[in-house]
C-alpha cells in the first residue's frame, strides 16, 4: 500500500538534479550519498532540542522530541518513508489485500514478522510481544497515549513466533498509519509488573531499535549508544546525544559555536535564517512542515454564523504581507488544512484573494451595517470578537495586531486576549470557550488524511463529543464523506473523497487557512544521512542512517 | 534556647501548612492543566484526554486531591513528576547539584569581592574608588542578567573562543577541569549582581560601625589601623550580613532562572520554569515546599548564628 505517487517524487528528484535554484524541496537537505559509511559505528552526534525528552515508554503520552528519541530506541511494525510509502520494519512485509495480509473487507489482518530481531537485552522479539503491546495500549489501567483504532482490534491470535493475526470490529483505513506510530514494547519485561505506569522500564527502556539506552542527566542531556545487533541498516555512530537547550536563541548560539551538531526541534527561528545561511561549516535549509496556521473560528458563536462574515474576514487577511514581513517569506500560503506534500492534498482549491473592497461589499450585501462606533452589526449581533493565542509567541502577536488593523478597516472589532500555554490549550481550547484563535495544527495522523476527529460533528467536546473538533464545525456531507473514507482501503478512492472534503471546508471556511509552516534546519558539514520526512513529527526519525564523512 | 526552638518549629509547621494549601489551591485553580500540552497532538481526542485525566486522578475534587497529596507527603512520598515520571525528590536532587555548583562558586566570588568593595568604599568614602563602585553597582543592578550573559557568550565564546558557550560540561568529558572551565562565565555573570548587592550592604554596615565609640577607643589606645579595621570594624559590620546571608540561603538553592537559561545550566530555576509551564503539580508543589522549608531554616540558622556571635542577642 502506498500513499504517494511516484511521479511527483521523480519530478522532484529531477528538479533537484537539474539544480533548479530556489526550488524549495525536501530533497535539498538530503546529504550527498556518495560518501563512505564507516564499517563500525564511529564518533558521536550531539542533537540540540528546545524541549526536554522525558517520556521513554513509547506507548505513553508524548511530544515531538520524545518521538525523536523513541524512534531510535524502538521500532513499529511498519514505518513510513519521506515519500509516504509504508515500508516493513518489524513486520516482514506490509500487509495488503494483494499479499493476503489484509482481507478484502479490511476486517482481518495477518502479519508476518521478521525472525532476526532481538531486544536490547538479547531476548528474541516474537509475535507475543506484538500481542502484548496491542493489548497494553487498550488496558484501562495503563496510561496510554491514543487508543483510537486500537480499540477496534479484537481476537488477537499468535499463529507462530513470526506470525500474528487479528480482527477489526469495523474497517478502519487509518490504522496502518496508527501502527506506524505504535512502537513495540517487550513482553518479558513489562508483563510481570503490576504497575506499568511507573515501571523502571519507563526510565531505562529496552527496545529493538538502532540505539540502546545509555544514560540520562535530567534537565541536561540524554545519551544513546549504538546497538551492534540492530536488524536494519546502521547505526553508523557510536553515540547519539540529545542535548536540552530550552531557549531558542541559545539553541541557535550553540549551533553557531559548534556545541551541537544538529539543531533539532524547534529548529532555527525565521529571523536567524538569513544569518544562518552564511555560517561557515554548516548546512542550513528550509523544510516544509505539516503544520498549517489558521485563524481558527468557533463556529457556534453568533458572529460567525453568517458565511458572508467568514468570507469577508478571509478576504481581509493580507496573507502575503504576514508571511513576508513576519515570517521572512518562509511559509507558503495555503487553502487547505493538509500539507501540500501530502498525497491527499487537493491543489485545485479556489485561491485566496486579498481585497478590502470585496470584504466590505460582502458585508454590505449581507446586511451588516456600520453602527455609530463604526463597527458593523445585524439583528443585534455586533461584529466584535476576541482572538487568542499562546502569549509570548511574538510572531503570532504581531500577526494578530496586523489582522486587528485589517479587520478594523472593514468594520470588525477584534480584541486580542492571549493566554499562557497551559491555560490557552486547556479547557479554554478543548471546551470551545474562545471566539477565535490563531493556531498551527497538524491535521494529518502520520501521513493519513483522516480528519474525522477534527471536523466530524460528533467529535465536538463542548457538545459531549469525543474528538477534538473544537471549532464546532458541522456539515452532514463532510460527516458522511469522512465515514466513507475511513472504511475504504483503496488510496486513490480515498484521495478523491478527501479532495472533496477539502473543497467543502474551503467553501464553508470554518477556519481561515493562512499558511503551511516551513522550518529552518541545520547541521554541521560532513554529517551525512539527514533526510527530512514530512510524515513524521521530528527530524531525527532516521538517526540510524546518520554518519560522519571523515 | 530550647523554648525558642520549640516555638519557632511550631510556627514553622503552621506556616508550611498554610503555604502548601495556598500553593496547591492557586496551582490547581489556574485554568488549564498538565494535559493541555497534548491538546494539539495530531489525532488526539477528548475521549483520550478524559481517560488520561481520570487515570492520573485529576478529576477528583480539589480538597480530596490536596489531602491525598498531604497525606503522602507526611509519609515521605513527594509524588511522581508528571513530566519526568520519576519521584519528585529524585528530580529535585538531580537539579540541586547543578544549582549548588553554580551558586556556591558565584556566592564565594560575590561575598569575597562584594565585602572587599564595601569595606574599601566605606573607609575611602567619597573617593574615586567609592564613586566608581557605586556607579558600577547601579549598572550591575539595572542591566538584566541575560544581557550580561549573552554579551559574555558573544565576547568570550563566539569571538575569542576562550570559554564554552554554556552547558555544565562537555558531553563525554566529565573531568573536574572541564566543569571548572564551564563554571567560569556563568558564575561571574551571576556574581555581578550579587557583588553589587553585597558591596552596598557592606558599605552601609561598615559606615554604621566605623564612627562608633568603641572604634575610637580602640584607635585611642593605639591599636594599629589594620587591626582596628579587621577586628573591630569588620567584625561588627559583618553581623547584619549574617542575617542577610541566611536570607540568601533559599536563593542559593532555588536557582538562578535567567543565568541557568542563558548558559543551559540544568539547575533548579529551570526545573521550576519547566514544571510550571507543564503544570507538573507534584514537582511545583515539591519545589514550593522545599523552598519554604529552606526559607524557614535559613532564618532560623541566621538567628542562631547571630546570637552565638553577638552575646547581646538573646533567643527567647
Amino acid at each position: 500500500m502506498k500513499i504517494n505517487d511516484m511521479n511527483r517524487r521523480k519530478a522532484l528528484t529531477v528538479l533537484g538534479l537539474a539544480g533548479a535554484a530556489g526550488v524549495i524541496s525536501p530533497n535539498l537537505l538530503v546529504s550527498p550519498a556518495f560518501a563512505e559509511r564507516p564499517d563500525v559505528p564511529t564518533g558521536q552526534i550531539v542533537i540540540g532540542v528546545s524541549q526536554e525528552p522525558t517520556v521513554f515508554n513509547p506507548l505513553m503520552p508524548r511530544i515531538e522530541v520524545d518521538d525523536g528519541v523513541q524512534l531510535s530506541l524502538f521500532d513499529g511494525l511498519v514505518r513510513i518513508n519521506p515519500e509516504g510509502e509504508f515500508i516493513p520494519s518489524l513486520a516482514a512485509e506490509v500487509p495488503t489485500i494483494e499479499n493476503g495480509g489484509l482481507s478484502e473487507d479490511g476486517l482481518n489482518w495477518r502479519l508476518k514478522l521478521r525472525d532476526d530481531v532481538t531486544w536490547h537485552d538479547g531476548t528474541p522479539f516474537t509475535a507475543e510481544d506484538v500481542k502484548f503491546t496491542l493489548d497494553l495500549v487498550v488496558d484501562p489501567n495503563f496510561r496510554s497515549w491514543r487508543t483510537t483504532g486500537h480499540n477496534l482490534v479484537r481476537d488477537i491470535e499468535v499463529v507462530s513466533p513470526t506470525e500474528i493475526k487479528w480482527r477489526m470490529e469495523e474497517p478502519f483505513a487509518p490504522y496502518m498509519s496508527i501502527l506506524v506510530e505504535t512502537m513495540m514494547v517487550p513482553k518479558h519485561i513489562l508483563e510481570p509488573l503490576e504497575d506499568r505506569n511507573e515501571a523502571p522500564f519507563n526510565q531505562a527502556p529496552i527496545g529493538t531499535g538502532a540505539f540502546k539506552w545509555g544514560s540520562r542527566r535530567a534537565g541536561d542531556n540524554l545519551e544513546l549508544v549504538a546497538n551492534p545487533d540492530y536488524f536494519g541498516e546502521g547505526p553508523f555512530v557510536e553515540r547519539l546525544i540529545f542535548k536540552y537547550i530550552p531557549d531558542l536563541t541559545i539553541l541557535y548560539t550553540q549551533f553557531k559555536s559548534g556545541d551541537i551538531d544538529v539543531i533539532s526541534n524547534q529548529y532555527i527561528t525565521p529571523d536567524n535564517y538569513a544569518e544562518a545561511q552564511t555560517l561557515a561549516g554548516k548546512q542550513v535549509s528550509v523544510v516544509p512542515s505539516s503544520t498549517v496556521e489558521s485563524v481558527f473560528l468557533n463556529n457556534e458563536k453568533p458572529q460567525f454564523q453568517d458565511k458572508a462574515v467568514r468570507e469577508a474576514i478571509y478576504a481581509a487577511l493580507d496573507k502575503q504581507t504576514i508571511i513576508d514581513a513576519l515570517y521572512y517569506g518562509l511559509p507558503s500560503p495555503t487553502e487547505s488544512y493538509l500539507p501540500q506534500q501530502s498525497y491527499f492534498y487537493n491543489p485545485d482549491l479556489p485561491k485566496h484573494e486579498y481585497s478590502v473592497e470585496k470584504a466590505n461589499t460582502l458585508l454590505d450585501d449581507a446586511g451588516w451595517s456600520r453602527g455609530s462606533d463604526g463597527i458593523r452589526e445585524k439583528d443585534g449581533v455586533r461584529l466584535a470578537f476576541s482572538n487568542s493565542t499562546t502569549s509570548g509567541n511574538h510572531l503570532r502577536e504581531q500577526a494578530q495586531q496586523f489582522i486587528q488593523q485589517s479587520l478594523g478597516e472593514i468594520g470588525i472589532e477584534m480584541t486580542i486576549e492571549n493566554k499562557p500555554p497551559a491555560v490557552m490549550w486547556g479547557e479554554y481550547w478543548s471546551q470551545s470557550q474562545f471566539d477565535s484563535v490563531i493556531v498551527g495544527i497538524v491535521f494529518t495522523t502520520g501521513a493519513d488524511a483522516d480528519v474525522t476527529v477534527r471536523f466530524s460533528s460528533d467529535a465536538i467536546p463542548a457538545q459531549g463529543g469525543r474528538g477534538s473538533n473544537t471549532g464546532q464545525y458541522k456539515n452532514a456531507e463532510v460527516d458522511a464523506l469522512l465515514a466513507d473514507a475511513g472504511r475504504i482501503f483503496d488510496q486513490a478512492k480515498r484521495k478523491e473523497i478527501y479532495g472533496r472534503v477539502q473543497e467543502i471546508i474551503r467553501e464553508d471556511l470554518p477556519l481561515l487557512p493562512l499558511f503551511q509552516y516551513a522550518t529552518v534546519r541545520g547541521h554541521k558539514d560532513g554529517l551525512m544521512g539527514i533526510e527530512p520526512n514530512i510524515n513524521t513529527r521530528i527530524d531525527t526519525w532516521n538517526a540510524a542512517q546518520y554518519y560522519w564523512d571523515k | 534556647m530550647a523554648g525558642f526552638l520549640v516555638k519557632r518549629l511550631w510556627q514553622s509547621v503552621v506556616l508550611l501548612i498554610i503555604v502548601s494549601m495556598i500553593g496547591f489551591g492557586v496551582l490547581h485553580l489556574t485554568p488549564g492543566g498538565p494535559l493541555s500540552q497534548y491538546a494539539l497532538t495530531p489525532g488526539m481526542t477528548q475521549e483520550n484526554m478524559d481517560r488520561i485525566a481520570e487515570q492520573m486522578g485529576l478529576n477528583r475534587p480539589l480538597p480530596i486531591q490536596y489531602l491525598d497529596w498531604a497525606w503522602r507527603l507526611l509519609q515521605g512520598d513527594w509524588g511522581i513528576s508528571y513530566r519526568d515520571q520519576q519521584p519528585v525528590l529524585t528530580v529535585i536532587g538531580r537539579h540541586l547539584f547543578a544549582t549548588m555548583l553554580l551558586m556556591v562558586s558565584s556566592t564565594v566570588i560575590s561575598i569575597a569581592i562584594g565585602t572587599w568593595i564595601g569595606i574599601r568604599g566605606a573607609t575611602h568614602r567619597y573617593s574615586t574608588f567609592d564613586y566608581t563602585a557605586t556607579v558600577g553597582a547601579m549598572i550591575a543592578l539595572s542591566i538584566p542578567t541575560f544581557w550580561f550573559g549573552l554579551v559574555g557568550i558573544y565576547v568570550f565564546s563566539l569571538e575569542l573562543g576562550w570559554l564554552p558557550a554554556g552547558n555544565m560540561y562537555t558531553i563525554g568529558n566529565g573531568s573536574v577541569l572541564n566543569y571548572l572551565h564551564h563554571l567560569i562565565l556563568p558564575s561571574i555573570v551571576l556574581a555581578l549582581v550579587n557583588i553589587a548587592i553585597w558591596s552596598r550592604y557592606m558599605r552601609t554596615a561598615t559606615l554604621d560601625v566605623i564612627n562608633q565609640d568603641f572604634v575610637k577607643t580602640a584607635r585611642a589606645k593605639g591599636v594599629s589601623e589594620r587591626r582596628v579595621l579587621m577586628k573591630h570594624v569588620v567584625g561588627n559590620a559583618l553581623l547584619p550580613m549574617i542575617t542577610l546571608a541566611g536570607m540568601q540561603l533559599p536563593n542559593l538553592l532555588s536557582g538562578a532562572l535567567v543565568t541557568e537559561t542563558v548558559f543551559t545550566w540544568p539547575g533548579m530555576g529551570r526545573l521550576f520554569l519547566d514544571s510550571l509551564g507543564y503544570n507538573d503539580y507534584p514537582v511545583v508543589m515539591g519545589l514550593l515546599m522545599f523552598s519554604a522549608i529552606l526559607v524557614l531554616l535559613g532564618n532560623l540558622i541566621a538567628d542562631i548564628v547571630a546570637a552565638t556571635i553577638d552575646p547581646r542577642i538573646r533567643l527567647a
